[in-house]
């Protein structure tokens, strides 16, 4: 169904709904909600090994395997431009040249919001050497295009802060985005249930980036069903045209022939 | 010799490589990417980088994240 795939950095994916790995109880309810998602490109996290760890503990990539899915390592836990460059180039490493990274250099702890400055500086660095850029931001119109101008193949605008489930904070916000935007616009961070997906993709999005709305579901691989349908219903109406909102009522059936 | 392995001082008798740290570490066989003396060092490179005292090295890997 070409109308639900999404083409990124020249390569296209079957499912707009992307997702994240963090949060879940553990690695088998991680694979079995992606699974459901219909996902297939999933974010990682680059981390430190624990030394002294038991040698046979299970890895995260027995359970999302990079032949399944297109793994996006992110740069989460980046305060400047240099960690998120470094994170980028480990990532790239670690993953066998593999060049599609997440990027975000945040600027605050307690909000986890981008630093313009950072992103910028590091998104014009990561272009330069090849990666290929799908990068975390406001919902700021103009530094989306920025970002864009800069070579970014995906410009990923928060609907709300990270993890908190509130939804899209400003509808107008990611219609101008999408209006300007000739890269994928994808919606990362702050979606909470279904219908937040939905709108999203109503506003004309390409795709909707989430791990907490799934991750802290009662019931995440329900909730990544959810979320898959979601995506799908949203497109559809986007691309089936919705009616106009209007200010007082129009009647669905005939005023003629009203029995008196 | 003693190293800083992911912040943390790790002994180890000289003379060694990269390759013979992930072995002594136990992460032989794990997906992981190295910098040492902040370069990253490929994988096919590990036998052949020397390591010394007081050399600093971070060993990542990818785990779960949003």
């Amino acid at each position: 169904m070409s109308k639900h795939s999404i083409t990124i950095a020249g390569k296209t994916y079957s499912s707009r709904l992307l997702v994240g790995s963090g949060k879940y109880k553990d690695f088998a309810e991680n694979a079995a909600a992606a699974e459901a998602s219909g996902a297939e490109i999933v974010t990682v996290a680059i981390r430190r090994v624990n030394l002294g760890q038991d040698a046979g503990a299970p890895n995260l990539l027995d359970f999302i395997r990079p032949e399944r899915y297109t793994l996006l390592p992110n740069t989460a836990g980046c305060y400047t431009a240099d960690d998120a460059v470094r994170t980028c180039r480990l990532a790239r490493e670690l993953l066998d040249g593999h060049k599609l990274v997440k990027l975000e250099v945040l600027g605050d702890p307690k909000s986890l919001y981008p630093d313009i400055t950072g992103t910028l500086d590091a998104a014009k660095t990561l272009v330069k050497e090849g990666f290929e850029v799908m990068v975390y931001c406001t919902d700021d119109p103009i530094q989306c295009k920025r970002l864009e101008e800069l070579g970014c193949v995906a410009v990923m605008p928060l609907a709300a802060p990270i993890g908190s489930g509130l939804g899209i904070q400003n509808r107008y916000n990611i219609l101008s985005i999408v209006e300007n935007a000739t890269v994928p616009i994808i919606v990362d961070a702050g979606v909470g249930t279904a219908s937040d997906a939905a709108i999203a993709m109503e506003l004309g999005c390409d795709g909707v980036l989430m791990n907490t709305a799934i991750a802290e579901a009662k019931d995440p691989v329900l909730m990544a069903s959810a979320m898959r349908h979601a995506i799908i219903a949203g497109r559809e109406a986007f691309l089936a045209g919705r009616m106009p909102r209007r200010r007082y009522a129009s009647a669905s059936s005939p005023v003629d022939g009203v029995i008196g | 010799m003693s190293l800083t392995v992911n912040g943390r001082p790790e002994p180890l008798p000289s003379p060694a490589t990269l390759d013979g740290l992930v072995d002594a570490l136990k992460l032989t066989g794990q997906r992981l990417a190295i910098e040492h003396n902040g370069q990253i060092v490929p994988r096919s490179l590990w036998e052949q980088t020397a390591v010394a005292d007081e050399d600093r090295v971070e060993i990542v890997r990818a785990i779960g994240g949003g």
